[in-house]
């Protein structure tokens, strides 16, 4: 792709699009939209086809010095480039799901979407910190238009919620970032990757990002806007809101806290540790007792999102790859399960749970879309749910059992309240009549979900397509975490190992009548005797 | 044989899609003769290879499939693994499979859903043949989790029913708490061994056999906390003492589904487990303490339950439970031969019994209570005398000095004798608890056999009968389609006096039709020949087995050396077990109820099955509920929410009456501020 600007280009075309669609009619809204948006994702197919896997850490660089050492240098890395895919395949799916749904400002809305792509597409891509900011602060401007002019009844509190939790944030880490920039002297990221601050200094700055990032993920007990924003936004920005703004917490630690604070990342590993695991379980439960769908689903999106917090701390291969699996695989699931809500919800105009049931009768083809996801949320074998899960606490139990335990009991919860919603919603007699009425999935409804449950499939079986390209980045960072790992107490003593096996009876006659003479002796130590033992 | 185990796996797979996905554009006999064509070709092709190993001219190999994940040193593919364990597996799976699907035609036949049933079953198939043929540890379980999906599809396939569904949804979550234990087994696994590769792992764990590691804060041995972990997913997948739960539950499923899943193949996938990482569990003393332990106590508890229940269903499953808790001890002393073995003739007389029970629901119009049952013998014949051959199976009906029986008899008193053989204290409690439970196996399978073949018509009283009757039906109808078929009847704990419930109501029961009796027909060569046919191979031929599953000579040894009434053991028990159960339910019918009345509490105790139901009711289930309330209304919203946004929103509120004037109210406006503000900030620290 030699100098070709392409990034820019990928900021530019949302930004034509949106400007176009204010001042045009609902219906030519719609289509510039997703024409805008189709013409993103192929651009993000180009940036990922032409990506150099091994090559350079950093590609498609560019960078252009505006003032006081603030520069507009955007470059990005195989982590960035999987999370800038992922935005630029949910983003045509959100404008089909609001291709009815919306009838009210339809031009403000579709600007307001294609400003959040450019602006997403823009925290990945930011290779200079105050650029990275005014994106990542930004970003959320168009999400509080969506959830406050377009939101449920409660809207106003939704975003006003929303805003407050991250405006606190966003302080300490802009106070903190300004520091930073004044120790190492330069705003440019990849030079901060490798700065080594004072330790001391580290752990101010950590809590600084810490603050926003943990805000955002989001982390137990800042999650309380994220059930009410869910709620309110309409389908499409809840699909956005879970899939994509979620995953910059996340994006978050694995750029700034991890490589720039190790020495604090490590020290505070128990603190994420402890949340997360309050996480898993307080939010499963919350889950488990929920009787609207939307808020069922936001509260598993705390649960998983702490598998990803606890997967970045392990300090290892598995724990980072996963989390960023985690993240891809939770972005499409959770997308796709705000999806199929909506689906229902443009029929009925109700998150009741109890309002369906039985629709696996009059829906079987959703039936099908929503099992898959379902499954695929449970983290089953062979869905991108299960690939995430698995790496991030196979990492954490090289660390301590005991979080992997805590953690790993979020597969039960997860499977207890997600199989009952299904059961609540799909299964079950039709109960009510104008649910039964419902039609099935019609093609636009088509289009949206049976994208997204191939890549959720093909994320479960061969999931190296997105592994490749960041496994040269996780290597690097794991490479700078490993001087400060922590000792665990998981370390293996070989002791000397035992002659026979357990059951191994080698005296072949006497045996019968040496077990019964020796019995007592056999229990005690588990049963090694028997062997010859007379 | 790499070109034939590729079809083997994945044909089924192919007709699942096929059939899951065309569902209403092909039709139903279209889906039902390719999922059905397609299972008899694996079949076709498995037999050949299990009939390789058992001459000796195939070894073990492994096709490589496809990368799965790369991550660091983690590092597994999708492979598929054949070696002798394997292609015991893969006969008894297709072979069951293949029947099962042929007997749906019959069993399935007015349901409106067929072709979403016949696509279950398929993938059902391949996932438990990813399971058999998984090279290392996640494709194992892959494989466990997406029969664990199978599962949960087909107990719920009448998803109407309340009930069926909570049986699914059960059957998921218990098997899942047994899914934390296998998960953690695989994670220790990698961290001690540093890779996944079952074949690798088994090389490697001899040396480990003495090294610690930290677990929980306390340190203890590497092999035995893995294994236990491991185990722990084999004993829910395998409804062992404490997962057992789900299992009696999970009857609601059409029939053809128990017989498959809940009796012939996925409940075995534990013992498999152990099988394949015999080995390792050998490097792990205490471990394989607790696997004698619970398969002993899982034997004799599920035993007691069995001979109280009413539901012919509900019975096998219980003995069901029984027989997988003789596989697991017998795994626990060494026997892995043993309990493979019994896991191949189980498979057959079990999926018989099964059958043979639908069979005489289907005759009796979806009636499952044996109480309504009686005098069926000479009215569905074919199916009695099919039932029979199960039951002389299960019961392990034989001579010892011929060396010749029906196929429990072999496999059943080997277990027994190595018990007895493996000379340990735990071995001897393994062995008294397996005889005892064998009387009660004798018993209940006796009493099922009496109640529903022998004696007079006791059809009159049940619902399914009557409402046949009413409307004019002999046997199975339209109007009263299958999905409503019974689970058994209110709790009623005493045998009702014989007299009121004697009557045929004007009923004729019927025999099944062809497609029914041919599964039958061949499980019942099965129940009569398996035990014979191959008690050699499996349990004396180090060859045979080919280093695939831990070879015991010692032990063999020892179980030829146990003495004759060791040796004997099993079949005294066997007819006193039929002795008592003829004398209750033949020669004096009031006896069960006088026994009843003598021992209500333990009547009352077994009937509700040791009351685990309730037990886990109060101790999991509500809590949990009740604490996601409490974290949701007084930890969200009364604590974080109240004290957070929402005090600060009354903080600000009481202090903006004075700069109202700066305030719009309109959020993008403050937005709009804020990032002005982060620009000018900028600006000023850089200059």
């Amino acid at each position: 792709m030699g100098g070709f600007p392409i990034l820019s280009l990928m900021l530019l075309v949302p930004l034509v699009g949106a400007i176009v669609c204010l001042f045009t009619t609902a219906h030519a809204a719609r289509i510039i939209a997703l024409a805008t948006t189709l013409a993103n994702l192929v651009l993000g197919i180009i940036l990922w086809a032409s990506y150099d896997i091994g090559g350079a850490q950093w590609q498609f660089v560019e960078s252009q010095p505006l003032f006081a050492g603030f520069s507009y240098a955007l470059g990005i890395d195989g982590i960035a480039l999987m999370l800038i895919v992922l935005s630029v395949f949910l983003m045509p799916i959100c404008i089909l799901a609001s291709w009815d749904g919306i009838r009210d400002r339809v031009g403000v809305y579709m600007s307001a979407f294609l400003f959040m792509e450019l602006l997403i597409i823009g925290v990945f891509a930011a290779q200079d910190l105050f650029l990275f900011y005014i994106f990542f602060e930004a970003g959320l401007i168009p999400m509080y238009l969506i959830i406050g002019i377009w939101g449920g009844d409660n809207r106003i509190y939704a975003s006003y919620k929303f805003f407050l939790y991250t405006l606190l944030g966003s302080v300490l880490m802009l106070i903190a970032m300004l520091w930073m920039v004044n120790e190492a002297g330069t705003s440019y990221i990849p030079i901060l990757m490798q700065y080594d601050f004072a330790s001391g200094a580290q752990n101010w700055l950590w809590f600084g990002f810490f603050a926003s990032f943990a805000v955002k993920m989001p982390m137990w007990p800042v999650h309380t806007w994220l059930p009410d924003a869910h709620v309110q936004a309409p389908t499409a920005g809840s699909v956005i809101l879970a899939g994509v703004l979620l995953k910059l917490g996340g994006y978050g630690f694995i750029r700034f806290s991890l490589p720039m604070f190790p020495d604090a990342s490590a020290q505070f590993a128990w603190l994420i540790f402890a949340l997360s695991m309050i996480a898993v379980i307080y939010t499963s439960l919350v889950a488990l007792v929920q009787s609207d769908m939307k808020k069922l689903i936001a509260y598993s999106s705390v649960a998983h999102m702490a598998i990803v917090t606890v997967g970045l701390f392990a300090f290892n291969v598995q724990g980072l790859e996963g989390a960023m699996i985690v993240m891809l695989s939770h972005g499409l699931v959770s997308g796709a399960l705000f999806l199929c809500v909506g689906v229902i919800y443009d029929r009925l105009h109700t998150r009741e749970i109890a309002r369906y049931g039985g629709l696996a009768i009059n829906m079987p083809q959703y039936a099908i879309f929503f099992l898959l996801f379902t499954m695929a949320s449970i983290g089953l074998p062979g869905t991108s749910g299960f690939v995430g899960e698995f790496l991030s606490l196979a990492g954490i139990y090289q660390v301590s059992s005991f979080v992997t335990i805590i953690c790993t009991t979020g597969i039960i919860l997860g499977a207890a309240y997600m199989l009952y919603l299904y059961r609540r919603v799909v299964f079950g007699l039709q109960r009510n009549e104008d649910a039964a009425a419902m039609s099935d999935l019609n093609g636009r409804e088509w289009l949206m979900l049976a994208p997204i449950a191939a890549a959720t499939l093909w994320m479960g079986v061969y999931p190296e397509s997105f592994l490749a390209p960041m496994r040269q980045d996780i290597a690097v960072l794991d490479a700078r975490l490993s001087r400060v790992a922590p000792e665990y107490d998981s370390a293996i003593v070989i002791g000397t190992p035992r002659p026979n096996a357990a059951n191994q009876m080698n005296d072949e006659h006497g045996a019968a009548e040496a077990g019964e003479a020796h019995g007592a002796a056999a229990v005690a130590d588990g049963g090694i005797a028997g062997e010859g033992a007379h | 044989m790499s070109t034939s185990i590729l079809i083997i796996v994945f044909l089924p797979l192919l007709a699942a899609i096929v059939g899951g996905l065309g569902n209403r554009s092909l039709g139903n006999v279209a889906v039902k003769a390719i999922t059905t064509g397609t299972l008899f070709v694996s079949c076709a092709l498995s037999w050949p290879i299990f009939l390789g190993f058992l001459s000796g001219d195939y070894s073990a190999m492994v096709v490589p499939v496809l990368d799965w994940v790369r991550s660091g040193d983690m590092d597994f593919d999708w492979a598929l693994r054949v070696d002798t364990l394997t292609a015991v597996m893969l006969v008894v799976i297709t072979t069951v499979s293949a029947l099962v699907h042929l007997y749906s035609w019959g069993y399935m036949d007015e349901d409106p859903d067929q072709p979403r049933f016949f696509a279950y079953l398929s993938l059902f198939t391949f996932a438990m043949l990813m399971l058999v043929t998984a090279d290392n540890l996640v494709q194992m379980f892959f494989g466990w989790e997406g029969v664990g999906l199978a599962s949960y599809l087909l107990i719920g396939f009448w998803f109407r029913k309340p009930s069926a569904n909570a049986a699914a949804m059960k059957a998921f979550i218990v098997n899942r708490v047994g899914d934390l234990g296998f998960m953690l087994g695989i994670f220790g696994t990698f961290l001690v061994f540093g890779t996944t590769s079952i074949s690798a792992i088994l090389q490697a764990a001899p040396a480990m056999s003495g090294a610690s590691v930290g677990f929980l804060g306390s340190r203890v041995m590497v092999m035995d906390v893995l294994c236990i972990l491991l185990f722990i997913g084999a004993m829910g997948k395998s409804a062992q003492l404490g997962l057992h739960t789900w299992l009696p539950d999970a009857m609601e499923g059409p029939t053809p589904v128990s017989a498959l899943i809940h009796a012939a193949t996925m409940v075995t996938a534990g013992v498999f487990m152990v099988c394949r990482l015999s080995p390792m569990f050998e490097t792990a003393p205490v471990a394989l303490a607790f696997v004698t332990f619970i398969g002993a106590a899982t034997c004799l508890f599920a035993a007691t339950v069995g001979t109280v229940q009413w539901d012919i269903k509900r019975v096998i499953a219980y003995s069901t439970c029984s027989q997988l808790g003789y596989m697991f001890f017998a795994a626990g002393v060494g026997a892995y031969g043993a309990a493979m073995f019994h896991l191949f003739t189980h498979a057959f007389f079990k999926a018989l019994l099964f059958l043979g029970a639908g069979s005489v629901i289907h005759a009796m119009h979806h009636e499952q209570d044996m109480r309504y049952y009686g005098a069926l013998r000479k009215k569905i014949p074919l199916t009695f005398w099919a039932m029979m051959a199960g039951t002389l199976a299960i019961t392990g009906v034989g001579i010892y000095w011929l060396h010749a029986g029906f196929a429990g008899f072999h496999s059943k008193d080997a277990i027994l004798e190595a018990a007895f053989g493996r000379g340990t204290e735990l071995g001897q409690f393994a062995f008294w608890l397996g005889a005892f439970s064998a009387l009660l196996t004798s018993f209940y399978s006796w009493r099922l056999m009496f109640l529903t073949f022998w004696g007079k018509p006791r059809w009159a009283q049940s619902e399914h009968i009557q409402h046949a009757v009413h409307h004019g039906h002999d046997g199975p109808d339209e109007a009263n389609p299958a999905w409503q078929e019974d689970a058994g009847h209110a709790v009623t704990h005493d045998v009702p006096a014989p007299g009121d419930m004697e009557g045929t109501a004007g009923y004729h029961p019927h025999e099944s039709p062809v497609s029914m009796l041919i599964p039958l027909a061949v499980l019942s060569l099965g129940a009569i020949f398996a035990g014979w046919l191959f008690s050699e191979a499996f349990l004396d031929s180090a060859e045979f087995w080919d280093g695939s599953i831990y070879y015991n000579e010692g032990l063999i040894h020892a179980m030829h050396g146990t003495p004759l009434w060791v040796k004997l053991t099993a079949t005294i028990v066997m007819l006193v077990g039929l002795l008592i159960a003829w004398f209750a339910y033949i020669r004096d019918t009031s006896v069960p109820g006088k026994f009843v009345e003598q021992f209500r509490l333990l009547h009352a105790f077994l009937f509700n099955k040791w009351y685990f139901d309730e037990l886990y009711d109060r101790i999991f289930v509500r809590p949990a509920f009740w604490f996601g309330r409490k974290f949701w209304k007084v930890g969200d919203e009364g604590g974080i929410d109240r004290f957070g946004p929402d005090g600060a929103a009354w903080l600000v509120s009481r202090g903006s009456v004075g700069a109202r004037k700066f305030q719009s109210g309109y959020l993008y406006s403050y937005a709009l501020i804020m990032l002005l503000g982060v620009v000018a900030a900028i600006t000023w620290v850089l200059m």
